[in-house]
């Protein structure tokens, strides 16, 4: 039984060669950037599955294969049992299209200044044939602004007349006007400040549990991602190397570079727990290490590690794909994080 | 920590800056007022808008016009420096304050080899000549953990990653030794392993060097991490200033408190964080009173009127009239707070 989302093997390259005659007359090599290269996610109706990584771990590049807006160089995408790439451009798909909608990092970019409020929103209701008459469309579009604690006054403003918070609750108005079950939100608060954020997530929350929406959620942010998801992909490279509920995810992370991520992430709560900076930067996905790409930052890489990509396996609920993990080389530990209740006043 | 009875390094008083334009005068820094000691670290936090940039800018004398320094004053080791001319200000700059900006790539010029930035710089502020020059760069480029510094020394900036390159002005930073380093968002722009590493290396660099930091960022974490002591500011004002455990974890102002639940935190989850509705006002609509007013859940009538200073709150100082002995006046019905 497929999930509601289920991906298979997805890959995705980029050609980012020289031109023909630049490569012929200089006898460069083609240059094939793998920026997504074999990722399995079943997302279940109802969760938030986030993925988080660092810049150029490809999981921009997986919403955006999600959502269609790149075909995949490999691999499957099912949404609610239809085939999305097989599919691809089919008058059968527009019909899908509507149930799965995004939401973009930069609310300044993704309106277009020259469009009012109520037309950005109405647009995929005029689009998908939503609505009955003017009236219904009205209708519609004022409850959209409710929706996101605008109101529908707003409606008659340019972009430009809002804040970046007030412009990310238009985006999100705009995603739910074609009333989808399915939402990938690519870094939908990174651009914003920590109050603002605050805002945004919280009616996030409140829509899923309102409207029973299935979140693809992307950031980098792992506190964010604590907070909103209920499990959580982490992708080095292009490749996922692990995934498990958040809870398992952050109190037994097992991946060697998800305990890596979790070290970094400054500590509020100055329980004078030591971080751990982990030498070196992300490879280039162009050349991407050999076997496990993560073995030239890893503390305990060995030989096997070096040569044979690691197969994802399940462990307590969750799959690793680790060779260390797998001949239970490294010992899995818990971690504890202090109780917010617990150290304010 | 802040040795109270040496004589403060960088002294801010009443600083107050402008920007006229045609539809009026902006107050972007109004009445700011801190003082640093020899190798403390002030973090310096806020949201976009508030001024905390604006702040830096102007100690190290880079306001870009038209803004200007309309009130106030800075010292630097008991020296006032906000008023030197332009190329004394440029000797000050680099010698004695070092910066550090948010992009490392628009920090470095593209067209030279890092060395070669390096040993200008070094020789601009100090008597060495070319190859004493270039061994300084080379052991700066060591010590800010630069692998293979020898051959590194002349390549160009963008054959470093982001992560190195934020390394590399930190060294130039460094360069002419300086007593301040004024670093604006310098972990913004970085991963968030790249993030610790560049931390780890601020911290200790301070510490075998005595320099003081002031340390501009959003990032809470970071502040926590870093900073001795923290002042917050919103609208162009210090809306809380105290040790950073007291600050984190015993806010006095409203406005503190409510940046502080609203970040998401490791600890719990699920629940709904706790949200400041509204948004930080407009330079050209700083409300009166007290700029938090519209959006603070505490506020009484004197908030809306009377414009609170910093005053003794905990271990702090914060600008609230909640720690005056009069208190915030009479209450206001809460249909005024706009969403």
């Amino acid at each position: 039984m497929p999930e509601f989302v289920q991906i298979d093997g997805l890959k995705r390259y980029f050609d980012v060669s020289a031109p023909w005659l630049v490569r012929k007359l200089e006898g460069r090599p083609r240059q094939i950037v793998q920026a997504v290269d074999g990722v399995d996610i079943a997302i279940a109706k109802g969760e938030t599955f986030s993925l988080v990584g660092e810049s150029g771990c490809g999981k921009s590049t997986v919403a955006r294969l999600v959502v269609g807006l790149y075909p995949p160089s490999a691999g499957n995408i099912v949404f609610d049992g239809h085939d999305m790439v097989a599919g691809r451009g089919r008058a059968t798909q527009s019909a899908l299209r509507r149930r799965l909608q995004m939401i973009f990092q930069d609310p300044f970019a993704s309106l277009n200044p020259r469009w009012r409020v109520f037309d950005i929103i109405a647009e995929p209701i005029r689009a998908f044939g939503l609505a009955k008459d003017k009236d219904d469309l009205r209708r519609q579009v004022d409850e959209l602004l409710r929706q996101v604690r605008l109101t529908p006054a707003d409606g008659v403003k340019f972009p430009h007349e809002f804040s970046g918070g007030q412009r990310q609750r238009i985006s999100i108005a705009r995603a739910l006007a074609s009333q989808p079950e399915f939402l990938v939100c690519d870094e939908p608060t990174s651009a914003l400040d920590v109050s603002v954020q605050a805002q945004i997530l919280n009616l996030m929350m409140d829509l899923q549990r309102r409207l029973q929406l299935t979140y693809l959620f992307i950031s980098h942010n792992l506190a964010v991602v604590y907070h909103i998801s209920t499990r959580v992909g982490v992708m080095y490279l292009g490749r996922l190397v692990e995934q498990a509920p958040t809870e398992t995810l952050f109190r037994r992370p097992k991946h060697p570079y998800t305990r890596m991520l979790l070290d970094t992430i400054p500590d509020l709560e100055m329980t004078g727990r030591q971080r751990t900076p982990v030498a070196g930067e992300v490879p280039s996905p162009i050349n991407p290490p050999s076997g496990c790409t993560f073995h030239p930052r890893c503390p305990f890489a060995n030989e096997r590690c070096k040569a044979e990509r690691p197969r994802s396996l399940p462990v307590e609920g969750g799959l690793v794909a680790c060779h260390a993990i797998e001949e239970g080389r490294i010992p899995i530990e818990d971690r504890t994080y202090a109780a917010r209740s617990a150290l304010s006043s | 920590m802040a040795a109270t009875n040496n004589p403060p390094l960088l002294e801010v008083r009443n600083l107050r800056v402008e920007f006229p334009t045609r539809r009026g005068t902006l107050l972007a820094v109004d009445d700011v007022s801190f003082e640093i000691a020899p190798g403390e670290v002030l973090g310096v936090v806020g949201e976009s808008g508030a001024g905390k940039s604006l702040t830096g800018n102007a100690i190290i004398g880079l306001l870009e016009p038209p803004g200007r320094i309309a009130a106030g004053e800075v010292r630097l080791e008991g020296r006032r420096i906000d008023n030197l001319p332009y190329e004394e200000m440029r000797k000050v700059r680099g010698a004695r304050i070092g910066a550090i900006f948010q992009d490392p790539l628009t920090s470095l010029n593209p067209l030279y080899s890092v060395g070669r930035q390096l040993v200008e710089t070094i020789q601009t502020h100090l008597p060495l000549n070319a190859a004493a020059a270039r061994k300084r760069a080379l052991d700066l480029l060591k010590e800010v953990g630069i692998p293979g510094a020898e051959h590194r020394l002349d390549h160009y900036p963008h054959q470093f990653s982001g992560g190195m390159r934020q390394r590399v002005v930190i060294a130039l930073a460094l360069c002419a030794g300086p007593r301040l380093i004024v670093a604006d968002e310098p972990t913004t722009a970085l991963d968030v392993s790249i993030q610790a590493q560049i931390i780890a290396l601020l911290k200790r660099l301070c510490r075998e060097h005595g320099t003081a930091v002031m340390l501009v960022t959003h990032d809470m974490g970071v502040i926590a991490e870093t900073a001795d002591r923290v002042a917050v500011m919103y609208a162009g004002r210090v809306a809380e200033i105290g040790p950073v455990r007291d600050v984190i974890k015993n806010a006095q102002h409203p406005y503190t408190k409510g940046l502080m639940g609203s970040i998401p935190h490791l600890g719990e989850r699920g629940g709904r964080l706790t949200q400041i509705d509204g948004s930080m006002p407009r330079l050209n609509a700083i409300p009166k009173g007290c700029a938090f007013n519209p959006r603070c859940t505490l506020r009484g009538q004197r908030c809306l009127v009377e414009r609170p200073e910093l005053m003794a709150a905990g271990a702090s100082r914060a600008a609230c009239w909640l720690h005056d002995s009069r208190g915030v006046g009479a209450p206001i019905g809460k249909e005024t707070v706009d969403a």
